[in-house]
């Protein structure tokens, strides 16, 4: 009988492939598209696996472990490394003892983050290797070469996927051969390798130049690099999954498969363009095997044709490579005539989301409905200004709420709205972060506020979750990620123990006390933070009494709909709220709001 | 061999379209066939709209069906089926729920949901073998609602150009429902196979 053969995504291949490897401590922040490594190796009771407050001490975390000897993994998104990347390139010197793994999930196309960015650049940055899957069955493989190649070559590998991998599911053939015991702990005593004052940096910088020329020695014989022969005269280089959609373009072509993108094999290289007339690379993002591969005096081409920005895919390759005149493509069919202006179905806060009334109290008390122009752009300074953050709440961008003049990244809003002010703008300015958020970056942003004090609101908008992730536990939460119910880090306590001494907690769905303490952080000169409490509508099970307008009281005013609240729409003139959607008692904003009385429970009338 | 086949299962969050394709990716895998599958959900909300790419066959490279390349869409949604289109190949099939659920900007007023026969003609560009069929009533008469997704993929097991063992799609159906609603849901695919049959899927 052979081997068990399931179908698994590519996150999923990682958590199995690491916890088949022997590793003792996971750590990760969750971030699209990440999250579920954590998730699915927080389900394995005989290793440690930590929701870490950020990307920064999540490395940290396994830093220390790899140092007590065990096999640890640590993961994160691509922009989750920048946040990392000072003990990344720390564990990059100092090396490891047990196997130390650093997944990043880059995001081409930016299906779910705020930038673009191709984080194989960090790895020669940081002087250490990369390994890179094309599928699910190679995620979990790499993971043990990745590990096996720490330890070896004592350094810190970056484990690199893109969303298309990580989520996508292929299948898997588990191999009970690849299964190791866990590391015996043992840490030793040794500045010189651990303890980075200069001296003992300066020689280990020798000792990461020493271990790339090995690691070059390594990568002419890993098999993570294969060279799969062809009929053509044509050769491809390519990793990652620009290699899936490569194979169906090129069906002809010799290939040399990359497995580790870092450093790259110069004689194979060599080698396999002296066996074709012609070499073409097709890589996802920048040109970095192709940047490598001329430096190395070898002529190829590629990112000439295939742009830097986005995600790959069949189509895009095969453009590029009849551009190229690599190949001819017999007729396409036409395109098709599709219908105009289809309407979309963009992003929204759900019915019944705790983050809806505070938006709605800082649109109405910024007349947002008012500052933008024809263009959509205002032509002087907001009256009331709102730097936003990284969330769900995000989406508070949008019409009708249009609560949002800054999103930059994970706690960032804190320091631009210091910023602002401090550069003088005539306008308040009041921060809006979530509570994951603030946990992972936000609490510095505070202390800045106080320390240089600053005349700022901040809405930490508390909803108990990590909700744009998936409902990941965080340290406001108190319950970690393999469910033990540990300290919840009390953020009322935190924010006064900085110096904050105007702090008010307020419910999420009681719109006046929203208003008052809005308008008295704003009227304060001191620093001031109002604290929205409620539960995240997803996770909110229960749901009675679904509201309903009396169309006798209503006048129309559509005040209801300036909430944003996708339960509530209007057909043919009347204003309906979708009884299955409408989270009823549990929330009552638009209650609240109607001038008319016309929104209630009213079970006699329809 | 196995004719390779991509499957492009399209529709609105909340439906059970990933769940849906995951059983047939099962069933695939226990067919012994090359299996991938890649689930398109934008960023985490309600009510968006959802695409699930599923190829299958001797051997698959690409997660991604290409445009022009789907050998059958399967639409949980018609405004839904509308989007996706141009992912038809010529001669493909093409099955959709005769279901309208209007996003927010209908209401609003600044677009409108395309009628019926607008959106059957964006296929027949391509292809004749579309079929309307009114599946959410079935599942609402079947007694969930939320059987939606189950009783399309009896509709989808009639389609494919390769018959499947009925007790494989059980098995598969079992593994991902929850025990007391399993016999619910495979009298939704058993529905969902007789109406593709009766209209000749």
């Amino acid at each position: 009988m052979g081997n068990i053969k399931k179908l698994l995504s590519g996150n999923e291949a990682i958590a199995l492939g690491a916890y088949h490897s022997g590793i003792a401590v996971a750590t990760a922040y969750p971030g699209t598209p990440s999250t579920e490594i954590l998730e699915n190796l927080s389900q394995f009771k005989d290793i440690y696996a930590e929701w870490s407050t950020n990307e920064k001490v999540a490395m940290e975390v396994g830093l220390g472990a790899s140092y007590a000897g065990v096999r640890t993994l640590v993961s994160m998104k691509h922009v989750g490394l920048n946040v990392a990347s000072d003990p990344f390139l720390a564990a990059a010197t100092t090396g490891i003892h047990g196997g130390l793994v650093v997944v990043s999930a880059d995001d081409p196309g930016i299906h779910s983050s705020q930038g673009e960015q191709d984080n194989r650049y960090y790895a020669k940055l940081a002087r250490v290797p990369i390994v890179e899957p094309a599928d699910s069955q190679e995620a979990y493989e790499f993971i043990g070469i990745a590990f096996t190649l720490s330890e070896q070559y004592d350094t810190p590998v970056l484990f690199r996927v893109t969303t298309r991998v990580a989520h996508s599911k292929s299948v898997v053939e588990l191999d009970d051969a690849l299964i190791r015991p866990h590391h015996k702990k043992s840490f030793y005593h040794n500045v010189e390798k651990y303890v980075m004052l200069p001296t003992h940096a300066r020689n280990r910088v020798p000792h990461m130049h020493r271990r790339m020329a090995e690691l070059i020695e390594y990568a002419e014989t890993t098999p993570l690099n294969q060279i799969i022969d062809g009929r053509s005269k044509l050769g491809v280089i390519s990793s990652g999954v620009s290699y899936q959609y490569a194979r169906e373009v090129f069906p002809e072509a010799h290939f040399l498969k990359l497995g580790m993108d870092y450093p790259l094999p110069p004689k194979m290289l060599h080698s396999f363009a002296a066996r074709v007339d012609k070499v073409f690379i097709v890589e996802e993002l920048d040109p970095f095997l192709e940047e490598a591969i001329k430096e190395l005096g070898i002529q190829v081409e590629g990112k000439k044709f295939i742009s830097r920005v986005g995600e790959l895919n069949k189509t895009i390759v095969r453009h590029a490579a009849e551009k190229a005149g690599l190949i001819t493509v017999p007729n396409q069919p036409s395109d098709i005539g599709a219908i105009h202006n289809l309407p979309g179905r963009p992003p929204l806060l759900c019915p019944g989301c705790p983050h809806s009334g505070a938006f709605f109290v800082l649109s109405t008390m910024g007349q947002r409905a008012k500052i933008l122009d024809a263009s959509g752009k205002s032509q002087g300074e907001s009256k009331l200004i709102i730097t936003g953050d990284i969330g769900c709440y995000t989406l508070a961008t949008y019409p009708p709420l249009r609560a949002m003049d800054t999103t930059a990244c994970m706690g960032a809003s804190i320091g631009q709205a210091i910023g602002l002010e401090k550069a003088g703008v005539s306008s308040k300015v009041v921060a809006v972060i979530g509570d994951s958020t603030f946990m992972h970056s936000g609490i510095t942003g505070v202390i800045d506020a106080i320390y240089n004090a600053a005349k700022i609101a901040i809405v930490i908008l508390d909803n108990g979750t990590t909700a744009m992730t998936g409902h990941q536990d965080h340290p406001g939460s108190g319950i970690s990620a393999q469910g033990v119910v540990t300290k919840a880090v009390d953020i009322e306590q935190l924010v006064r123990g900085a110096g904050v001494n105007d702090v008010k907690v307020v419910n999420a769905f009681d719109i006046k006390s929203i208003r008052a303490a809005l308008k008295s952080a704003l009227d304060s000169e001191e620093v001031s933070i109002v604290i929205v409490r409620g539960k995240c509508a997803v996770r909110n099970k229960a749901r009675q009494n679904s509201r309903r307008v009396d169309i006798q009281k209503c006048n129309d005013c559509e005040v209801c709909l300036r909430i944003g609240c996708p339960a509530i729409y209007k057909e043919e003139g009347k204003i309906i709220i979708n009884a299955l959607t409408c989270m009823g008692d549990q929330c009552g904003i638009c209650e609240q709001l109607c001038p008319k009385q016309a929104i209630g429970i009213f079970r006699d009338s329809k | 061999m196995v004719e390779k086949q991509d499957i492009l299962l399209v529709g609105v969050g909340g439906q059970g379209i990933i769940l849906a394709s995951d059983i047939l990716g099962e069933v695939a895998l226990q067919m012994g066939l090359d299996v991938k599958k890649t689930d398109t959900l934008g960023m985490a909300q309600r009510g968006g709209s959802v695409t699930s790419h599923l190829r299958i066959g001797e051997k698959v490279w690409a997660p991604l069906i290409s445009l022009a390349e789907a050998d059958i869409i399967i639409a949980f949604e018609k405004l839904e089926a509308a989007r996706w289109a141009h992912f038809i190949k010529p001669e493909g099939m093409v099955i959709i729920n005769d279901l309208a659920i209007p996003p927010l900007s209908i209401s609003l007023g600044t677009h409108q949901y395309p009628g019926d026969e607008e959106i059957l003609n964006v296929y027949k560009q391509r292809t004749d073998r579309i079929h309307l069929i009114p599946g959410s009533r079935h599942a609402d008469s079947i007694g969930d609602i939320r059987t939606l997704n189950i009783f399309m993929l009896g509709l989808l097991s009639a389609a494919l150009p390769f018959r499947i063992d009925n007790q494989l799609w059980e098995k598969s159906i079992a593994a991902f429902i929850p025990k007391k609603i399993a016999d619910l849901n495979m009298r939704a695919f058993n529905a969902g196979r007789e109406v593709a049959e009766s209209v000749n899927i």
